[in-house]
């Protein structure tokens, strides 16, 4: 996803676009002008705009009904218990949902300072000439297909996880401490922590993308105001770039995050799918997106598919919730 | 600062260097932090590389996918795919840029209008998979088959939304100047829109194209339950189909290695393909736009 | 631009092609998967007839082919005979196979541990920690085990290779039997889950001290360190065709309404105790009596002439006579408009 520019603000659109659309002026011959074709081309715009509403109505309405009877059947105890039994038709989605939120929360913790720091360092720190190219080598960590991380996690990056951290900590840590249940896992790499720094990677560069864009649109006379009075980079960056753009940021943040939270593919091959309440960092877990990927096209009984489609539903409200307020946060000046 | 403090030299001194030293230590992590962005991408891209390139020959584009053990390709995969991306592409356009236009232009300033911007925003950003188990209800089930039209549908769902912003964003940094002038002329306005709007914004409306084409073609969950798959080369479009993440999906993991080194090829090529809109993208983006 | 775009996509679109002869398409299970598409190239290559399988797991193919979206569903886990008739399916077999358990032990080499499906039930449920525990040094008594963790490794996604597996556990195990039961999708009492027979495979290879159950094929391909299953008479055979072959000899073909064979610890002193057939399921009058016929024709050339594909790929083909049995089959239960839809061409 590449960004485009912030938009400048209106410049006095008001009296053009609004809604004035039946403009009384006159043909060749002195008649006025019929408008009949406009009307045409504005109810097809129009249509369009209601066939995309109706697309998302019909999203959540499809959600709804098709998870209505499991949320019915198990109510509270949906969210709140982790016993995931095709069997005996016993469905708590406890785990994925808390897969969800640790993965994606953590992903954005291990993101964000890298993030703003990558972003600081092409704006203010890097000589522009090279930081074009950089920034252009960040963006395309976003153009790689979230299969690819996937196969990455699983074949590159859960193997050396497994030899070159999990073990030599395992061994190192003393038997019975706090640290220990910490860390305990199986040592091969495929665990909530792993899940995490892949879906850090795929959002890194997105967040980093908008923060650099708000950055660069800082205005320039407060930066050299602020290095006329003597201050050091870092100063202008923290008390002055950082502090402007901070509520736009927070929905750039926000916007990375929704990300993280429908990944599917990435997560599925590595976060080792278990539907056990993770009992610690390097466990094994779920998510909501790997539950139903993985599930979907093979759950037979009408429960078990009720169940997954509750699951999307819950995913849904929380990425609604997530983007909802991003928009409050950014307005209409972010990018994409 | 210390101007109105009446301090020693030596105070001044620590304190300056201080921030020097607060001021090193920033810009190293800065430093730091695009170091670990840049290694990262060059591990990914190295074993990318690597093992694509390793997996890449002439099969790999004019033969289609193998039974295990046997020589073949992915052009089932490559055609699947670009056939799939151009109908969900020419949808999303057609309803997007009409939305986009809209909203630029009929409904700017409306209180409908920003609710539909919102509620765009939300499906820019809606889980693909929500969207695959849509499509499945409403084009699957019903019609008792899994089509190349219905991976259609589910990728154009996915586009339109990004198509409408884009279209929007273009059209709205058109100046007023042009509106007012073809107004001026005697035009309605959805002629000034059309001859005229959309006609200035061709590099931007281009650029949206790219952006979407970018963002379906890597998908693969949406696929897996609207075509689900083919191992043949087909072009019929009420039946399955094959795209290249859903083969490179079953193939990375399968048990064979010549399979799996056809999926790290595939996943090269689509890299390959999406890199290469993004830049074209920010190319034609940076030409239409003067700073 | 948006005009040409729509032309382009207009005249792309328009390419459907000649309408092939038979193309039909069925989903499944993935344990058999490398033999249908096997078969299916062979098949196009001799008639030009296209079948489109998608290993989507045994769960799915039975899904599928309740909501009719497949010609055919391919299960593992066979249906009962009231499932059969309350969908309007009927069931036959195609191959047989096995499901062996595979593990990652330092010092230990493919076909050298011997386990019993009491010990690997007790694994599973988590009752069983170490391998170096009593329980499984007593059988393997030139064999020195690490004191490893064990960690299981099952499947993430539903499997007939799941109920093939869990169906053995529960018969050989009580407690099993009790507490998790057999079906393609249980609820695992410990362990990670891997996606299809490869994830399950790849988490083996990267774990030590872990075991997993992979359908015969995958122990074979990625070299992994398989183990030894006693069966039914306190043997320990190697898995292979003719252990399979074994298992499936003394089944009681042709006697069990709707083909529900399970060929778990048959008796036979080389009877690999964790076998399986696999099923495939067609509607009983089909909407679409062509395409049924296509289906049955389809496997009809894969009894005559696919044999041995199946071997080298270390299948077991069924004997003759049910064969035989399963064309007469066809012939009295798939019907249209009162008449078979397939007989013989």
């Amino acid at each position: 996803m590449a960004v485009a520019a912030p938009s400048p603000p209106p410049q006095g659109q008001a009296a053009a676009s609004a809604g004035n659309d039946t403009l009384r002026v006159t043909d060749a011959q002195g008649d006025p002008r019929q408008p009949g074709g406009d009307h045409i081309f504005r109810w097809l715009s129009l249509t369009a705009v209601l066939v995309m509403m109706a697309t998302l109505l019909g999203l959540v309405l499809s959600l709804v009904s098709g998870g209505w009877m499991a949320l019915s059947h198990f109510g509270i105890s949906f969210f709140t218990t982790s016993t995931w039994d095709p069997v005996a038709d016993q469905y708590g989605a406890a785990a994925p949902i808390v897969g969800t939120l640790i993965t994606s929360f953590l992903a954005l913790l291990l993101a964000l300072p890298v993030a703003i720091g990558v972003a600081v360092f092409l704006v203010e720190i890097c000589p522009q000439m090279i930081a074009r190219w950089l920034a252009i080598a960040v963006e395309l960590l976003a153009g790689i297909p979230s299969i690819v991380y996937g196969m990455w996690g699983l074949f590159v990056l859960a193997p050396w996880f497994a030899a070159h951290v999990q073990l030599p900590l395992m061994m190192a840590v003393t038997p019975g401490s706090w640290l220990e249940t910490l860390i305990s896992g199986v040592p091969n790499g495929a665990n909530i922590f792993t899940a995490s720094l892949i879906l850090a990677v795929m959002i890194l560069p997105y967040i980093a993308a908008i923060l650099r864009e708000l950055l660069m649109s800082v205005p320039s006379h407060m930066r050299e105001a602020a290095y006329g009075l003597g201050c050091t980079q870092r100063e202008v960056v923290m008390r002055i770039m950082l502090p402007y753009v901070r509520k736009s940021a927070i929905g750039a943040v926000m916007l990375g995050l929704g990300r993280a939270l429908g990944e599917t593919m990435a997560v599925t091959f590595i976060i080792g799918n278990s539907h056990n309440f993770p009992g610690s960092l390097f466990d094994s877990g779920s998510t909501i997106s790997s539950t139903i990927a993985n599930e979907f096209t093979e759950a037979t009984g009408d429960m078990h598919i009720s169940a997954l489609i509750a699951l999307g539903l819950v995913l849904f409200l929380i990425t609604f919730a997530t983007i909802a307020t991003a928009r409050l946060l950014l307005g209409r000046g972010g990018p994409k | 600062m210390t101007a109105s403090k009446p301090t020693n030299a030596n105070f001044d001194r620590f304190l300056h260097a201080r921030r020097k030293l607060y001021n090193y230590i920033f810009l190293g992590l800065t430093g730091l932090a695009t170091a670990i962005a840049l290694a990262a991408l060059a591990l990914i891209l190295e074993t990318l590389v690597v093992k694509g390139v390793a997996g890449l020959d002439i099969h790999v584009f004019t033969m289609s996918q193998p039974a295990p053990d046997m020589a073949g390709g992915l052009l089932n995969a490559i055609v699947g795919s670009l056939i799939m991306c151009a109908i969900g592409m020419v949808i999303a356009l057609f309803v997007g840029i009409l939305a986009g236009t809209w909203l630029a232009e009929y409904g700017d300033g409306t209180k409908l209008a920003t609710v539909v911007r919102f509620l765009n925003d939300i499906l820019i950003s809606a889980p693909s998979i929500l969207i695959g188990l849509f499509v499945y209800e409403l084009l699957v089930r019903p019609f008792h088959g899994f089509s190349a039209a219905a991976g259609g549908v589910a990728l154009a769902l996915l586009a339109m939304p990004v198509a409408t912003r884009a279209t929007e964003d273009i059209m709205r940094m058109q100046p007023n100047a042009l509106r007012e002038a073809g107004m001026a002329l005697g035009a309605n306005r959805g002629h000034v829109i059309r001859s005229i709007i959309w006609r200035a914004s061709k590099s931007g409306l281009m650029t949206g194209a790219l952006l979407s084409f970018a963002r379906i073609s890597g998908e693969t969950a949406p696929l897996l339950f609207t075509s689900l798959g083919n191992p043949f080369l087909s072009y019929k479009l009420t039946q399955p189909m094959a795209s290249m993440p859903t083969t490179i999906f079953q193939f990375a993991m399968s048990a064979y290695d010549d399979w799996q080194r056809l999926a790290w090829a595939g996943a090269l090529l689509i890299a390959v393909a999406v890199l290469t809109t993004n830049i074209i993208g920010r190319a034609l983006t940076r030409g239409s736009t003067h700073k | 631009m948006l005009k040409q775009i729509i032309i382009g996509a207009g005249l792309a679109v328009t390419l459907t092609g000649a309408a092939h002869a038979d193309n039909f398409t069925g989903a499944g299970a993935t344990f058999p998967a490398p033999v249908y598409t096997a078969w299916a190239q062979a098949y196009k290559g001799a008639t030009g007839n296209e079948l489109n399988y998608q290993a989507i797991g045994s769960g799915g193919g039975i899904r599928q082919i309740e909501a009719k979206t497949v010609d055919f569903g391919a299960t593992d886990k066979p249906l009962k005979i009231e499932d059969l008739n309350k969908n309007g399916l009927s069931q036959f077999p195609t191959v047989v196979g096995g499901i062996v358990p595979i593990v990652n032990l330092p010092g230990v080499n493919p076909g050298q541990l011997h386990l019993t499906g009491d010990i690997i039930a007790n694994m599973y449920l988590g009752r069983v920690t170490r391998w170096n525990d009593p329980a499984i040094t007593r059988i393997n008594p030139g064999l020195r085990l690490p004191g490893l963790p064990v960690t299981v490794v099952h499947r993430s996604d539903g499997s007939g290779t799941t109920f093939i597996f869990t169906t053995y556990l529960a018969h050989k195990s009580q407690a099993w039997a009790n507490t998790v039961g057999a079906n393609d999708s249980v609820n695992w009492k410990t362990g990670l889950g891997g996606k299809g027979n490869d994830g399950v495979a790849a988490f083996v290879k990267q774990t030590p001290g872990s075991i997993g159950y992979v359908e015969y094929i995958y122990s074979r391909k990625d070299k992994v360190t398989y183990a030894l299953v006693q069966n039914a008479v306190g043997q320990f055979p190697q898995p292979n065709g003719g252990a399979f072959a074994a298992a499936a000899a003394s089944a009681p073909w042709g006697k069990i309404p709707g083909n529900y064979i399970m060929l778990i610890d048959q008796p036979g002193r080389n009877a690999w105790p964790i076998s399986g057939a696999t099923f495939i399921l067609v509607p009983k009058n089909p909407e679409n009596p062509a395409r049924a016929a296509a289906v049955l024709r389809f496997f009809d050339w894969a009894y005559k002439t696919g044999d041995k594909t199946a071997i080298g790929l270390d299948y077991v083909p069924l004997p003759g006579p049910v064969k035989d049995l399963i064309r007469r089959q066809w012939s009295n239960e798939i019907k249209a408009g009162g008449r078979p839809v397939y007989n013989g061409h």
